[in-house]
């Protein structure tokens, strides 16, 4: 270990801080800097001033305009001396004070001079220093010289020229891409940087031409790259060629074999490169991902921080998609659990998280613990999150995760810190109704000595809604109402509020409410003294036990029905008006459509306390309020399910469109979320045209078009069909967007009188059995299971033919279904020759349906699978076995 | 900046860091906008340094991930070598790009890395940062050719001596004089 340096002299000690540039001042510096003038050069003098200027500029010393100036004019007579280093400082000062354009002038001459020196330094830098400060104007009176220096035999002179032309790329495009022959020459290099350098500008030049980018992978993937960044360079274009060629090809991916190739390269860096290239592979397999596994493992137990970092971090994301490849670095990934580098330690444990089953959980937890104390927030954060997912996992263990989540809880953290544990702990309560009520009392507990507003109110308001539904309702009480005495204004009017949901949604509890209600009508807050008064009004505060009006509980306790946008303007109109306010005038129709931000995540990442808890699963409850704010698609009723979105455009075209599947029991919605991506377009009259001729069960209601559909402001269009009551009808769709184009005057944002008519091609989409499914799972499927009668279970065997793994196998028995995997069955174990899965979920008419699904290897790769089915319906248990069948 | 916003662009630092122990510049190089006033640097810097200074980063150099950035860095007597990257930049490139500064500092300073050796050689330090990287693009990472591009000597090799005037050929003179004495 080293300590700092020890002086050995005594009379050192007095100036430990010791520094050269102890006491510097700019002014004095710049009277220095006069010496630069001096018809007498002195080299040294003149470096030690230039030192102590860039030393000013480098502690964030500013010169003004006039300083800055005058500096440069001096720095300037320094082209007279002849001295390498000192001409190596004026190259540096004159890049610091990047002079203006009439300034570049003045140096212009000398430095072109220096281009053309027989000294390759001189040559070099001069290069990049003409290039840092050119004009285009300049540029093309010394591009002769570039191209020259480009393919110049010494490396030095090449790399700085070939540096200058990637930056000059971006400002002067047009001149450099005159360059490509002598870059290319340049690629040929034998001077590993030079064909680092060349290579990278080369592609830049050609980055807009796919067609010449796959033909330059394709010749330097067969020939040599002699320098690792080079290489480096390679494997990204290489994996942008895969990327964009990856749709139209069938059976092994072009350049696979290039890049399995470069894991074998003797520079750890382009074996990272191209392991990590591998893992991000569009639907990359298991097959093709096992090579790159295995060196990342190998590097885990590296002595090289940095190589243990990159390596777990690359499988940590690895994990999120293929959590079985991963699972073979397990044990390597524990010993991690203790590493020095609490970065790599964080990552190993939340990869653990995500690969781990079900009998690990344990034994990770109390690793978990100990590690806690010892990271920053950012890094709990993140544990947080991965135990919140474990949790949903694996039910079962939810004692142990909320367990460990009260108790960090407890500690001490910041606010987002505290936010993530208490979002976690409001996910499991909704999602595991066996968590609900010791989740609560955590909850109770914490805002007992919260330091956190936000997180107070929050807390209150869910203990609102969930604490009345538990079986014991009054224990709360005790916590909400000493929110009352103890706590700032906000807290304590939700607190009332809080109070008032017991007593209007538990009866027994009424009178007790009222009297703590009665008590903050003395509230030194008018905000609390005013609820008080409107809940104890509204409520029937006489005390008696009557039940409460739904009306009452609606209009105090709903959803508000309206985008509060739209409220805003119509109580502003109202401030000016004298007429009585209506909340029944205050338009119910979104104007912008919060869903396309969300998009893919929908139910499966759950988001908290953000969202509020009234609406649980937000995405399913905005779509319901968007399709009942529509008098066509109102008049349905409630959607059984709606789909995640598919995209029905490919990404960057003109029309982003997507489409979400609302099921209903005698009819389907077809939501089309457009987006208008042309600044220059105004879209009326938008409409989706859908031909069924595929799909023959399906009969064709309604289309409800969109008005307008201005620039980058989303909008929807609806199509309605109808198919039979309760039949899980199947079939494909396909679309064509009809619209009025308009052009739009960019600076006016005016759109143009007349329109033309056009129309847009959208892919395919299909309605497919899993629609007809809701993902509902059970924490206990032998219960659940036990309960349901045996005669209703159908038990079949299937034969699935040849399959990639049982894994493979298993999720697409899964996808079919469109059903929950339950206690973690959806994993499979590597080797195993079979596996048992359970699943859950909920059929159209509302029938609960349990699945037993067992694969076993029987030959070579084929896959049998026996599958027993219970629902509350025999003919949905046959339903099922249908769709297996068919499927 | 084009350049740095996908993958498929050239590998990018984004700066090179050289701190004391108490975390105050020795010299830094920024080559992002990501920070674009002397305050955001500091800060940076600051949170950094705090973040890094009790880790033990001398034998091999160590990485953390914090707002974002991989950060490599490595530390020798009272000095702190920092290296930053975006957080999807391949960290070994990053380390490659800390190894070349290092080892370049190390071969200029004659192996008395520490922070008055560092000072009093400020002149060497700027130069290697500017022969590393140019603009957030890697331009050398060989410690041996940083070093020897530092440090040429004193005299224009390729100026014939008659081209020189008789008081340069003299100040010459006197300064080679006054070295030697001094060595």
């Amino acid at each position: 270990m080293a300590q700092p340096l020890v002086k050995k002299d005594d009379d050192r000690d007095d100036e430990a801080e010791y520094s050269p540039f102890m006491g510097i001042e700019k002014g004095a510096v710049l009277q220095e800097a006069r010496v630069f003038n001096d018809p007498q050069l002195d080299p040294r003098r003149c470096s030690q001033v230039i030192t102590k200027l860039l030393y000013l500029l480098n502690q964030g010393e500013t010169f003004t305009k006039v300083e800055a100036t005058e500096v440069f004019f001096a720095v300037t007579k320094l082209f007279q001396s002849r001295d390498v280093g000192l001409r190596r400082m004026l190259y540096l000062m004159i890049k610091e004070l990047s002079p203006s354009a009439d300034e570049v002038i003045i140096v212009t001459s000398s430095l072109m001079k220096d281009m053309n020196s027989k000294t390759d330094m001189y040559r070099a830098n001069a290069i990049r220093v003409l290039c840092r400060i050119t004009d285009g104007v300049l540029l093309t009176q010394i591009e002769r010289y570039l191209k020259q220096a480009i393919v110049d035999k010494n490396p030095v002179v090449a790399s700085a020229a070939l540096v200058s032309g990637i930056h000059l790329l971006q400002t002067n495009p047009e001149v450099v891409k005159r360059w490509s022959n002598e870059v290319q020459e340049a690629v040929q290099s034998r001077a590993a940087l030079v064909q680092f350098h060349a290579l990278a500008l080369l592609h830049q030049i050609r980055q807009n031409d796919r067609l010449a980018v796959s033909k330059l992978v394709t010749s330097l993937t067969r020939g040599t790259v002699r320098s690792p960044l080079a290489q480096c360079l390679l494997i990204r274009y290489t994996s942008q060629v895969i990327r964009e060629s990856a749709s139209n090809s069938q059976g092994d991916r072009p350049f696979y074999d290039f890049l399995e190739g470069c894991l074998r390269h003797k520079a750890e860096m382009v074996i990272f490169e191209a392991a990590r290239a591998i893992t991000e592979l569009s639907g990359v397999t298991s097959r093709e991902l096992t090579p790159a596994i295995t060196v990342l493992q190998l590097f885990l137990s590296s002595s090289k921080p940095v190589l243990r970092f990159a390596a777990v971090r690359t499988l940590n994301k690895v994990a999120m998609t293929h959590p079985m490849a991963v699972t073979n670095c397990n044990i390597d990934m524990e010993s991690l659990i203790s590493d020095q580098n609490r970065s790599i330690a964080t990552l190993a444990i939340t990869t653990l998280l995500k690969t781990g089953n079900e009998s690990s959980v344990d034994r990770l937890m109390k690793q978990i613990t100990n590690f806690m104390s010892d990271i920053a927030d950012e890094f709990k954060i993140v544990v947080v999150e991965a135990i919140r997912s474990l949790c949903l996992k694996f039910p079962l263990k939810y004692r142990a995760l909320m367990n460990f989540l009260s108790n960090i809880l407890r500690e001490e953290g910041g606010f987002e810190y505290k936010k993530a544990i208490v979002d976690s702990i409001v996910i499991l309560i909704r999602d595991i109704p066996d968590a609900k009520e010791s989740g609560l009392l955590h909850l109770c507990e914490f805002i007992e000595d919260c330091e956190f507003t936000y997180l107070s109110t929050q807390i209150l308001h869910f203990l609102g809604i969930e604490g009345p539904k538990t079986s014991d309702p009054s224990k709360y009480i005790r916590y909400i109402y000493n929110r009352v005495h103890l706590e700032n204004a906000t807290v304590r009017a939700a607190a009332v509020s809080t109070l008032a949901k017991f007593g209007a949604m538990v009866d027994s509890l009424k009178p007790r409410v009222f009297v703590l209600l009665r008590r903050c009508l003395f509230d030194s807050d008018d905000e609390v003294r005013d609820r008080a008064t409107l809940y104890l009004n509204t409520l029937g505060g006489d005390g008696e036990v009557v039940e409460t009006d739904k009306d009452v509980k609606e209009f105090l306790f709903g959803a508000l029905e309206i985008p509060l946008v739209n409220l805003e303007t119509s109580l502003r109109n109202y401030v000016a008006s004298e007429e009585a306010f209506d909340i029944n005038s205050v338009p119910k129709e979104v104007k912008s459509q919060p869903l396309a931000e969300k998009k893919a995540p929908g139910k499966k990442q759950p988001t908290g306390l953000g969202a509020p808890p009234a609406a649980p699963p937000s995405t399913v409850d905005a779509y319901e309020k968007l399709l009942s704010s529509i008098p066509e698609l109102a008049s349905l009723g409630k959607p059984f399910k709606s789909s995640a979105p598919t995209e029905l455009t490919e990404a960057e075209t003109e029309y982003a469109v997507n489409v979400v599947k609302h099921i209903y029991d005698r009819h389907v919605v077809f939501q089309y979320n457009c987006t208008n991506t042309i600044p220059e377009q105004l879209l009326e009259e938008v409409s989706v045209v859908v031909d069924s001729s595929d799909a023959e069960e399906f009969s064709f209601v309604l289309s409800k078009p969109l008005r307008s559909l201005p620039y980058d402001s989303p909008g929807q269009t609806f199509v309605v069909f109808e198919k039979p009551e309760g039949v899980p009808a199947v079939g494909k769709f396909s679309n064509t967007l009809k619209f009025i184009v308009k052009e739009v005057d960019p600076n006016t944002g005016e759109a143009d009188e007349d329109g033309v008519d056009d129309e847009y091609q959208l892919e395919e989409l299909e309605v497919v059995s899993a629609d007809y499914m809701q993902k509902v799972g059970v924490s206990n499927f032998r219960n659940a299971w036990e309960s349901l009668d045996a005669d209703l279970e159908r038990v079949d065997e299937y034969g699935l033919g040849p399959r990639e793994s049982l894994a493979e196998a298993v999720n697409a028995v899964i996808s079919l279904l469109g059903m929950q995997p339950c206690e973690g069955t959806e994993v499979v174990a590597s080797n195993s020759r079979s596996h048992t899965c359970l699943l859950s979920g909920v059929f159209i008419g509302n029938v609960r349906v349990l699945a037993r699904l067992q694969f076993g290897l029987t030959g070579p790769k084929e896959v049998a699978m026996k599958l027993a089915v219970k629902s509350e319906d025999i003919a949905v248990s046959d339903a099922i076995h249908e769709i297996v069948a068919s499927g | 900046m084009a350049l740095s916003s996908f993958r498929d662009a050239c590998p990018t630092v984004k700066n090179i860091l050289l701190l004391d122990s108490e975390g105050k510049r020795v010299a830094v190089k920024y080559y992002s906008d990501d920070w674009p006033t002397n305050n955001s640097k500091l800060a940076f810097e600051k949170a950094l340094f705090t973040k890094t200074m009790k880790t033990n980063a001398r034998t091999e150099a160590e990485i953390t991930m914090f707002d974002n950035y991989i950060i490599v860095y490595k530390f020798i007597q009272d000095l702190h070598f920092f290296v930053t990257g975006g957080d999807d930049e391949n960290e070994l490139i990053l380390a490659a790009v800390l190894q070349g500064f290092f080892d370049s500092v190390a071969l200029l300073l004659r192996n008395n890395v520490d922070k008055r050796e560092a000072l009093e050689n400020l002149d060497l330090i700027f130069l290697c940062l500017d022969e590393i990287v140019e603009r957030g693009m890697i331009l050398e990472t060989d410690a041996n050719v940083i070093a020897g591009k530092v440090a040429v000597n004193s005299m224009d090799p390729a100026a014939p001596l008659s081209e020189q005037t008789i008081s340069q050929a003299l100040a010459t003179a006197r300064e080679h004089l006054t070295r030697t004495l001094f060595q």
